[in-house]
């Protein structure tokens, strides 16, 4: 077994039994980089002189790796969260040489933790996409096979764990942005609870909905991740002063008459057979595993794609507002006033699907047209909610599927924006109503790519979904299977 | 299918949102944003009288702090990314 093929466990268990040492487990990492990069493009920057100066201190003794469960380990990190002094883009050319003066919460909590950053992912431009291809620097293609998509926003991230470029890796979810391109390239993706996760210095696309979660080869890893970056944060008065549970140490309790959920409008026409049945065969594995399986129905699912591209694009064009030329970001040349600077800075800064959807959600906020959408879609995503909440009082978790379709060719959605946007209709009812999901993988297709299985739980009950999410990884053979890639 | 919006609503959304479109992107814009703005019509299916609007996913009260003052950047890394900077200010272009 090869360093890099490993998880963050388990490399964490080699350095602490001094097996392996750190400069020996990043070197292993940039090699493989070497070999595979230029192949996959997850990465819109590698830091490998940063991570092996880092990777001396441990092996120097400057570093202990007993400082924390995950100290020396090499991650990486989506490029909207930004890192002191690394260049974070968001796939945008707006903020192309844009270099943070400030770590946010959760880079800050990784390097505590003794992590060492091995680099920033590539991803949708500001996080708006559901396949990476609007990234304004490079397509990233799924490990799994090179002419598909690794899903998105996060496929940089999801990219990167599948094709052993790191051994884990941060990602955001707003509407299915970590669970959909985990599911696509096969590797296990977190949306914490809204609130868990500080999102200080993360940067904002739509500020009711955006989560940071992780990105791993295992269940477990995802525990360790989610522990690392959980907690109430002053600076973001949005995060929850909740007392995080030790994820990792309940992981292996009994699921024995657990009740677990199976939404009926989450099988419906439409959905590829293929994913059907895997996702079938998965509730078989929960039943020998002596889960309790509830018919429940989330009534409203099939309206979170309207709510969902109404609500994120409003938030997401007042966020993007800050966007002018004048603090940071791309300036046009020769502007004669403010405004011509204001347009055509924003204008070339900016790719297309962000123009729409800043477009869109100008729209549906301008006068005499913010009832009929916004409002509406607001009040539907209190109905998606409470589905969610009704069902709760049945079961204990929600089994179903991550996306209707496993990985699509790159260019087959790219020209259509509504066909992209109803991909996404597993994933947005969660992300509405605030509450944790993942992605395990648990299937194939014919064609040999990866076919995701959601689990969702109640608000800050993360430990019930990667408990659920470990049982079913433990108790098949899918996420020890690898891209024929390298 | 009736036209949600217009190409010269459009070019109103645009000027709000401080972007310029070139014809071609105004006439691509106008027919995308029309396919998806019908879509949405679908929420009009429901009956929402009486329903609250949701504002966030949890929960939340006004979060109050002690207004004290603490570290923050100094001017120079806030100037860092400045396009344009005289080393104390932002600079930009004339307004008036």
């Amino acid at each position: 077994m090869t360093l890099h093929s490993l998880s963050m466990h388990e490399i964490h268990d080699l350095l602490l039994a001094r097996k392996a040492g750190a400069v020996e487990v990043v070197s292993a990492f940039l090699q493989r980089m070497e070999a595979v990069e230029p192949k996959v493009n997850a990465y819109i920057s590698t830091l490998g002189e940063r991570a092996l100066d880092e990777a001396k201190l441990f092996d120097e003794g400057k570093k202990d790796f007993a400082s924390s469960a995950l100290a020396g380990v090499p991650i990486a990190i989506k490029d909207v969260i930004c890192v002191r002094g690394i260049r974070t883009t968001c796939g945008s050319r707006i903020l192309e040489n844009f270099v943070p003066p400030y770590d946010a919460t959760v880079a800050r909590k990784l390097d505590d933790a003794g992590m060492i950053l091995i680099g920033k992912t590539n991803m949708d431009e500001f996080a708006m996409g559901s396949s990476t291809e609007n990234s304004a620097f490079a397509k990233t293609r799924n490990p799994w096979n090179l002419e598909c998509v690794p899903g998105g926003s996060s496929g940089g991230s999801a990219a990167a764990v599948a094709a052993d470029l790191c051994a884990g890796s941060l990602g955001t979810d707003t509407g299915g942005s970590i669970r959909q391109p985990a599911s696509f390239c096969g590797v296990v993706g977190m949306k914490p609870t809204y609130g868990r996760v500080s999102r200080f210095g993360l940067v904002a696309f739509a500020s009711s909905l955006d989560q940071i979660g992780p990105i791993t080869k295992d269940v477990e890893d995802a525990a360790m991740l989610l522990q690392t970056i959980a907690g109430h944060d002053p600076r973001d008065s949005t995060s929850v002063n909740l007392p995080v549970p030790d994820y990792r140490s309940t992981l292996r309790d009994s699921i024995r008459g657990l009740r677990l959920g199976i939404p009926r409008e989450y099988f419906i026409e439409g959905t590829a057979p293929e994913v059907v049945s895997a996702v079938r065969k998965a509730i078989d594995t929960y039943r020998e595993l002596g889960a309790s399986l509830v018919d429940i129905s989330l009534p409203h699912t099939e309206y979170g794609i309207a709510a969902y591209y109404i609500i994120a694009p409003a938030e997401a064009s007042s966020n993007l507002a800050r966007y002018d030329g004048v603090k940071y970001g791309h300036r046009v040349e020769g502007a004669k006033d403010l405004m011509e600077m204001y347009r055509r800075s924003r204008s070339e800064g900016f790719g297309a699907e962000v123009k729409r959807r800043i477009m869109l959600g100008t729209y549906v906020l301008s006068a005499g047209y913010y009832d009929a959408y916004y409002k509406k879609a607001s009040q539907v995503r209190t109905l998606i909610r409470k589905d969610f909440l009704d069902a709760f009082e049945k079961c204990d978790a929600i089994v179903a599927p991550v996306s209707p379709i496993p990985a699509f060719r790159i260019g087959e959605k790219a020209e259509d924006p509504l066909q992209m946007y109803l991909s996404d209709v597993f994933t947005l009812p969660a992300s509405l109503a605030g509450i944790p999901g993942i992605s395990v993988v648990c299937g194939f297709t014919s064609e040999r790519l990866p076919i995701g299985l959601q689990i969702l739980g109640p608000h800050f009950r993360e430990e019930v979904v990667l408990r659920v999410a470990h049982q079913f990884e433990q108790a098949t053979p899918f996420h020890r299977e690898k891209p024929p890639i390298g | 299918m009736d036209a949600k919006i217009s190409r010269e609503e459009v070019r109103h959304v645009a000027n709000l949102a401080r972007l310029d479109l070139s014809e071609a992107e105004q006439e691509r814009m106008t027919g995308q944003m029309n396919g998806i703005l019908s879509y949405m019509e679908k929420l009009n299916e429901l009956d929402t009288t009486g329903i609250s609007a949701m504002t966030h996913a949890i929960e939340l009260q006004n979060v109050f702090r002690p207004d004290r003052v603490c570290p923050s950047l100094d001017r120079k890394e806030a100037l860092q990314n400045a396009p344009g900077s005289d080393g104390i200010n932002f600079v930009v272009p004339k307004v008036i």
